[in-house]
Formats: C-alpha cells, structure tokens, sequence
C-alpha cells in the first residue's frame, strides 16, 4: 500500500495546500513544516506556474509571490528536499512546466517524475491536464511508483468519469463546486452530489474547492469523504502575513493552528459518520 | 485540415481544468453538427448576416500606388471594411450565433486590441445577449476608443489588473470566468487558439476571407498570387486568409510577426521584447493547447511585446504552428519601427490607415517585394483608427523616416 493510501486509510485525512516558496523559500519550509504539526496527512504543494487558470485570486497571488520570490522547478525539488516532514507530499502544478522539465531527449514527464520521486514526491494533481492527454505522465508516475490524482467536477458525468476512474490514483479530488480555488462561507450541494457520482469508486475521496473551518471539513467528511483538501484558506492566512508585515514565526503559528482546527473538524465528522452512517441531512 | 481529434501534428488538444472538459465537448458536438454539417441552416444564417450585418464580402483592391512602386501588382484584402473596422466580426458573429443555436445565455471574451471585444459587443447587441469582455489595465489604456465602443454596444468591460495587465492575462481571467459559470455561457475565445475545438471552429469562421480573396483574385488579376502575406499575432485573421490556399502549392503564404523591438530575450526578467512566437517560441502547453509559446527554459511563459496590442500574446494557433513546421508557411517578422513606416506609408500611398497589426505585413512588402513574385496579395486585417494615438505617441518618440509632420499634434496633447 502506497504512503498516501495509508494516509486515507487512517483516515479521514487532511490535506493542506501551499505554494512552495511563498512568500520566499525559507519562511514557505517553516509554513509547511507548521501544516504538518496541526496534523496535516498528506500536503499538496504548489509549483507555481505563471498561467494558473485553474486558481481564484488567493492562489494566484500566491503562485505571483513565490516566482517573484525566485521558485523554479529546479529550486522546488531543493525545496523539497530541504523540507523536514514526514507525512506524503503530492505536487500540484501545471502541464508546461512538467513538459519542459529536464534537458534534451530527456525532457518532458518522465524527467520531471524521475527528479520528483528522487526527493521524496509521491503524487501529483495538474489541473490543466484531463485524463485525454494524460497517457505520458500516467506511464511515467506508473514508472516510479507516483501517484496521479485527477479532479472530478460537479459538471463531470458519464463517460468522463468512467474515464478518470480508469486512470485516477492515490485520492480522486472532488471539486466541491464551479468556478476556481477559493474559500467560501458555505458548502454547496453539488458536494453530495458529485460524491454520490462515484460513491462506488474504488479510491479514497477528497474533496476541495472552497473549504474554510473546521465545521465545513466535518461537513465534507459527513457527506461520505474520505479527506478534506484545504488551499485558499491557508494560503490567506501567508497572504495576511505578507500585508501586515509579520514575522514568519507567528505566521508559521496561526497555520499549525488552522490546520489543526480543519483536521479536527475532520475528525469529528469521521466521528458523527461513525455513529450514523447514512445522516439525514437539512 | 479538420481535425476530429483536435490536433495538428504535434500541436492542439485539449488542456484545461476538469470542470470546463464537458462544456468543450458539447462545444465539439456543436460545431460538428450546426458548422460542419449546417444543421437547422446554422451556416446559411451566418453567412446572411455576415453580408446584411457585417457587409461582406469586402473589396479586393488593386493597389495601384504600391504596385507601381515595387513594379508589381499589390492587392489589397480590405478586412478594415468589415462592420467594426477588422476580421474580427466574422469569429465573433459566428460563435455568438451558435452560442445562441446552443441555448446558452450569456457570452464572455477577452480582448488584446479591443477588436475583439468590439466585435463581440456588436456580434451580441445584434443576436441580442448579455456580453462581458475581460481586457488588460495596460490595453485599456491604449484603447480606449475600443473600450468606449464596447460600452456603447451594451457590454460590461472587465479590467485585469494582474501580471503586466494585457492579453495573455486576460485570456486567464476569462477562462477563470467560464469555468465558475460554464454551464450557461460561452467563452468567445478570439482566435485561433485553446483548446479543440476552437482552433478549427474560429479557422471556419475566418475561412471567409480567403473564399472570397481566392475568387476576387482570379477575376482581376486573372489568376492566383503568388504570394499572400498577412499579420500573426494568436493567427485568426493568418488562418483566415491563408485556409484557402493551403491547397495551392504554388502560393507562397507568409505570416507576419511583431518583431518588437529585439528578437532578444532577457530571460532573468522573463520579458521577450517581441511576440514572434512563430519565429523564436518552444512548444509548450499555453491556454489549453500545445502549440509554439515564448516561454523560459523553465516553461513559465514570458511577457511579450508589440507596438500594437492586437499582435502582443505569448502563443500562437497551433495550426498555424504546425503549418510552418511543414513549411508550407514562412513565418518571418517585422519590428515596430518599420511596422510604424508601414503604416504610415499605406496611409500615404493608398489612403488606406491600416491597423497596427496589418501595418507589420505591409512593411514586409515594401522590404523583400522582390522575392514574393509578380501578383501579391496583402491581407488588412483591420482598420488604423483604434491606433491613432499609439501610432502619435510611438512615432513623435522615436525616429520614423516617413513619418508627415506631426509635432503639432503631439505638443498639443494628441487626441485628448
């Protein structure tokens, strides 16, 4: 069983979005590192690429901040290997950057699969790449035992998600609702339904898109997921940081405690599950 | 050239977030059944109001000044003539329309030079739908009379703020935009590129252009040309004039790029002085399709430059892309230097004020006439009017040979 599944198997897992390197290399490892402290179980980390289409505003901000603070593939797989966790890591980023990757006859995903898995990667999410073009870097996480994660969004249906089913490892994403990445006050019902799409797929379910407190994660887990993935939120709490000019310490503190809040909702919406297996919802 | 799978060669596909994957297939569906196969008369109602709206089809000229000049005869495709003064109404006008045919009720587009997005206005005021065009801060500010268009037209004008505020960003944002509300809007994306099927739907659209210049051509100059020579900034209008001919091996096909002000590249800054994707990009993944884009060696995509907006974008049609690895089209570049003498001379010569972009091809002709043999034919993909002050502020700068006295103007404050 791969890291990651073991992560969902203890479940229900949290599971923390940051930009590598926002907003500068050394404050982004101590972030992450925070992530893990307030129980992340697998963190998702953001390769910044100049076009991210798939993110609201937050995480564009983000994405802006860490390639202006200098991150680049190369420097991102430093990153990684300069970051003192032990929980799973999946790289989240974009088709290009994994295209380019590497030198020569060398470059494109096997390349980038190769370097990630070397510095401890075992998963990756990339929003702008559906299951259709996906067959060159499915053989190579294939290759070296990486995961690949696909999103499902409320408007997937029918061959489409046979389709991913048929490709998706480690979790399958479910976007929560339309539109991009960003936090939001309230849950939206295409949640239960989409979960109830590919309620019988054979992979744990983590939902994202738009999650912000612990009382949504228990939600989520309430609804039948099996994780919470949590970007925006997070990524707010660096951005407010950055305005007000806060030491990266106090910073890395209020993280550990949003992340420990999240995972707590988890947990107890794993716990109320527990109890009632179907609940009646209002 | 149509392709099922949406691909050209190497180029084309389908990159985009999971949410919007749907939406481009009914798309797909879409165009297969009301502009391939003109189901319920799709095409028939198109090319209608292609003529009773738009005014086509527009002139063929023989320019008579810049025939005697280079000792050779020039034509003239006269897009400027378009309702709305560029190419740009046939895509907008055809997407609007099959939006529409597609039960969709409000429609999205971003713009460069606001050609577009004029464009779409119109397309949308005339079919009667809601409209809201997404347009970089910086373009805004050098297009104002396309803004001020759209507005008139009933369109809500987005400014994108992030990144250096133009195109490329705002291409972003838009897709940004159809992905929260893909279930009841189109995205009228404004040229050949994103993802299948738009690079072969939007060609469709601007086939036109080369359906009548192949027909006007032979009746006056009694045959075909040797050459044809447009502008390419993402390539609807290249794609346009050039679908037509692709089959005619004797047609020499050039696509004009923004040579900027350098082919350099300051990698650091990740800024390319130029937006001569076809002539010095990489292939990547840009905006949901592989194609060529001007990009680091890291794959993050750079800035561009061009004097004129409508030619300023990273990324290119990737059939446009393909066509040139085939060598059946010669992508060459011109910069803004003389892309302003073009302009200028045009305006001149024939009493033509051509838009900045077309203006770039225009200058190809006057610098190597001698080798684009002895019938030529130079697309005007739009008209100057939008550039007047860029074109007052960029040649009271700098040192333009041709340029007529304009001093006056410029110490006066230009338009304002």
């Amino acid at each position: 069983m791969s890291r990651i599944a073991e992560a969902f198997a203890d479940g229900p897992a949290f599971v923390p979005y940051l930009a590598a390197g926002d907003p500068n290399y050394e404050a982004s490892l101590s972030y992450v590192e925070a992530l893990e402290r307030g129980g992340a179980d697998v963190i998702e980390l953001g390769l910044p690429f100049s076009e991210p289409i798939a993110e609201g505003p937050t995480i564009q901000s983000a994405i802006v901040r860490a390639l202006e603070g200098g991150m680049t593939p190369t420097r991102f797989f430093e990153f990684v290997e300069d970051l003192d966790v032990d929980v799973p890591l999946v790289c989240m980023t974009y088709y290009n950057l994994i295209y380019q990757f590497g030198e020569g006859e060398e470059k494109g995903p096997e390349a980038f699969v190769r370097r990630a898995a070397e510095v401890g990667i075992e998963g990756f999410v990339v929003p702008d790449l559906p299951a259709e073009e996906a067959a060159p870097l499915r053989e190579a996480c294939d290759a070296h035992d990486c995961e690949l994660v696909f999103i499902v969004a409320p408007t997937t249906r029918g061959e489409r998600l046979e389709r991913i089913m048929s490709q998706v490892s480690g979790y399958v994403y479910v976007q929560a609702r339309l539109g991009t990445t960003g936090a939001r006050a309230d849950l939206s019902d295409q949640t239960d339904e989409s979960l109830a799409r590919i309620a019988e797929w054979d992979v744990p379910k983590a939902v994202g898109f738009g999650i912000s407190s612990g009382d949504h994660a228990q939600r989520v887990i309430e609804a039948g997921a099996d994780g919470v993935i949590v970007g925006s939120a997070l990524v707010d709490i660096v951005a407010k940081g950055v305005e007000r000019g806060d030491p990266p310490v106090t910073v890395a503190s209020r993280l550990e405690s949003k992340a420990r809040e999240l995972k707590e909702g988890a947990l107890r919406g794993a716990a109320g599950s527990n109890e009632q297996p179907h609940p009646e919802r209002t | 050239m149509s392709s099922h799978t949406g691909k050209f060669g190497e180029y084309g596909g389908q990159y985009v977030p999971e949410a919007l994957m749907p939406a481009i297939e009914e798309l797909e569906d879409a165009y297969q059944r009301y502009v391939l196969e003109n189901e319920d008369g799709f095409m028939d109602d198109f090319r209608a109001r292609l003529a009773d709206f738009g005014g086509r089809p527009t002139p063929l000229q023989h320019a008579k000044r810049l025939s005697e000049r280079y000792d050779r005869d020039v034509y003239l495709k006269r897009e400027d003539l378009l309702h709305g003064g560029a190419h740009k109404l046939n895509n907008a006008l055809g997407q609007v329309l099959l939006a529409k045919y597609m039960g969709k009720e409000r429609i999205i587009a971003e713009t460069g030079a606001g050609q577009h997005g004029t464009a779409t206005a119109m397309a949308c005021a005339h079919l009667g739908m809601p409209c809201e065009v997404y347009m970089g801060r910086r373009d805004i500010n050098r297009q104002r009379p396309n803004v001020f268009r759209m507005r008139l037209n009933g369109a809500e004008v987005n400014p994108v703020t992030v990144g250096r505020g133009t195109l490329k960003e705002a291409i972003s944002e838009t897709m940004r935009d159809w992905a929260t509300n893909v279930e009841d809007t189109h995205y009228v994306i404004g040229s050949v590129v994103g993802p299948h099927p738009f690079p072969a739907m939007v060609r469709d659209f601007q086939r036109v252009i080369s359906e009548e210049a192949r027909e006007q051509i032979r009746e006056k100059a009694g045959r075909l040309p040797d050459s044809v020579l447009t502008c390419a900034g993402g390539g609807s209008n290249t794609m346009g004039v050039f679908a037509e001919f692709i089959p005619d091996d004797d047609v020499d096909l050039y696509a004009v790029e923004a040579g900027g002000s350098s082919l350099e590249v300051d990698e650091e800054a990740g800024v390319a002085p130029n937006s001569a994707t076809l002539s010095t990009g990489t292939e990547g993944v840009l905006h949901g399709s592989r194609t060529r884009v001007l990009q680091d060696r890291d794959g993050q995509i750079m800035e561009s430059h061009s004097v004129s907006a409508g030619l300023d974008y990273a990324g290119v049609g990737p059939e446009l892309a393909d066509l040139v690895d085939r060598g059946r089209v010669t992508a060459v570049n011109v910069d803004d230097d003389h892309a302003l003498e073009g302009f200028h001379r045009l305006s001149q010569l024939e009493g033509v004020i051509p838009a900045l972009e077309s203006a770039h091809a225009a200058a190809y002709v006057e610098e190597n006439h001698e080798d684009l043999g002895e019938v030529i034919l130079l697309n005007i993909s739009g008209r100057g009017d939008k550039d007047l002050e860029t074109v007052l502020e960029e040649t009271h700068g700098r040192d333009i040979e041709n340029a007529p006295e304009i001093e006056t103007f410029a110490e006066t404050g230009g338009f304002q």
